[in-house]
């Protein structure tokens, strides 16, 4: 059967499960997001922090995927649904490069610029919403890309536990040994990735010309 | 925003050493700053001249003794209460890079909370005085030149209107055409302005052209504190050699 003959009888599932990956993907992000940059600005706050928090961070990271996958199935309430799972163990991926970036892009402020910001009177929060974050945008937005276009690849592995998206068609071509039904899921979330870094790699210029001014 | 008016002197040093990893970068120093006065901390790098500055608005905490400000110990006051009372111009501005003009210039007057109008008045006013075109407003520090990013550091020093001015370096990176015309001006607005100021620089020209008086330091020891008229003919051996060296600076 031809690519394209599979994709336009199957349009339903094909849309449907991309639509799913989305949402795998873009709420692991969010969490990641909410977690991980709080994280990244309290260890440049705490330094005796940082060692610890990248540390575990990266440990996490090396875990084979399906791995991770498979060590949260006994996890309660988490482990009763494949979604649920599937996020948890994306948003931990995701994690490293938000906390990272957060952490480096806050410390790589001109130091001059921060102490200025300080001896004029901002206070901690001013000084940081202000200036450093501001400053450290475009090294976030960059966290956020990178994390985003390896969770998309990471998420088509979640349906090897049964929570849906992309890596349906691909777990199932692989049973067939039908390569045209392993594409219907690759070939959409390559697409994925690679508008999002497009998207967040524009986005991330136009924040990095801030720090090109200083 | 102005402190606590006081008959004493405005800044105190009271025997105040400072220290870092058991390195004395300041050492018993003891020197007053009297209201409307500036003083020049003269003295090459590594003397300590710069962390003197940052223990007058509380960046760096003696180690001991103490710095008073308007009478008040700055382990006393509320950090913010004091720096906000205190203007402050670095090397090259230190501006915001990510804020216009304006922005950077009207800082303090908003983070205290004045109305829109007042603090657009307010940056027109200042961009006036430090002698820039108000159609600067709406840039960014990177499209200025040197110069003018130093006029902006000063006018943002001077925006909340603090009766201290705390200026490191300030025309250091400039060159020495500029330099020479933000001297001048710098010593006019002096005259008009009269706040108290501390002024550091390693350049014994611009000691003698903007201070009143001036305090040499080497080592992070205070070695004389004399007034400007005075200072060229003290025989202290590291005051002679700075004025031979100023002496014979091809012309």
């Amino acid at each position: 059967m031809n690519f394209w003959h599979f994709m336009v009888t199957n349009r339903q599932q094909v849309l449907d499960l991309t639509l799913e990956h989305i949402t795998l993907v873009g709420l692991s992000i969010i969490f990641a997001v909410l977690i991980g940059i709080p994280l990244g600005i309290l260890i440049t706050r705490v330094p005796q922090l940082s060692k610890a928090v990248i540390g575990g961070a990266n440990v996490i990271q090396t875990i084979p995927s399906l791995a991770l996958f498979g060590f949260l199935l006994p996890a309660p309430w988490i482990g009763e649904r494949g979604g649920r799972l599937a996020v948890l163990a994306l948003t931990l991926y995701a994690l490293l490069p938000l906390i990272r970036n957060t952490y480096a892009g806050i410390r790589s402020v001109d130091p001059a610029v921060v102490e200025a910001g300080r001896a004029m009177g901002l206070t901690d929060r001013q000084l940081l919403f202000q200036v450093e974050l501001p400053l450290a945008s475009g090294v976030i937005v960059a966290g956020v890309r990178i994390a985003t276009v390896l969770s998309v690849g990471v998420a088509t592995i979640a349906a090897a536990i049964g929570a849906g998206g992309l890596g349906e068609f691909i777990f199932r071509g692989i049973g067939m040994v039908d390569n045209q039904v392993i594409l219907a899921g690759a070939v959409p979330a390559a697409l994925l990735a690679l508008s999002a870094d497009v998207g967040l790699g524009a986005l991330e210029r136009r924040l990095g010309t801030l720090r090109l001014r200083s | 925003m102005t402190a606590p008016a006081s008959d004493g002197p405005a800044i105190t040093f009271d025997h105040v050493s400072f220290r870092v990893n058991g390195r004395a970068l300041v050492r018993e120093l003891a020197l007053s700053v009297n209201q409307g006065e500036t003083l020049v901390l003269l003295g090459r790098s590594g003397s300590g001249k710069t962390t003197s500055l940052k223990l007058v608005n509380r960046l760096l905490l003696p180690s001991t003794g103490e710095v008073r400000v308007n009478g008040q110990s700055t382990t006393e006051w509320d950090p913010i209460r004091l720096r906000r009372s205190i203007g402050y111009v670095i090397q090259d501005g230190g501006l915001f890079p990510h804020f216009t003009v304006a922005r950077n210039i009207g800082l303090v007057p908003e983070i205290e909370n004045w109305p829109k109008e007042k603090i657009e008045a307010r940056v027109h006013e200042m961009l006036a005085l430090v002698g820039l075109s108000p159609e600067l407003t709406d840039r960014y520090p990177q499209q200025l030149s040197g110069g003018q990013r130093q006029r902006v550091g000063v006018a943002r020093a001077l925006a909340a209107d603090p009766p201290i001015l705390l200026l490191d370096e300030p025309f250091g990176a400039l060159d020495p055409l500029t330099r020479a015309e933000m001297q001048k001006e710098f010593r006019g607005l002096q005259q008009r302005m009269k706040k108290t100021a501390i002024f550091v620089t390693h350049d014994l020209r611009e000691a003698l052209l903007l201070a009143d008086r001036v305090a040499l330091m080497e080592d992070g020891r205070l070695i004389v504190n004399l007034p400007v008229t005075e200072f060229p003919h003290s025989q202290e051996p590291l005051v002679r050699a700075y004025m031979e060296a100023f002496s014979t600076e091809p012309r």
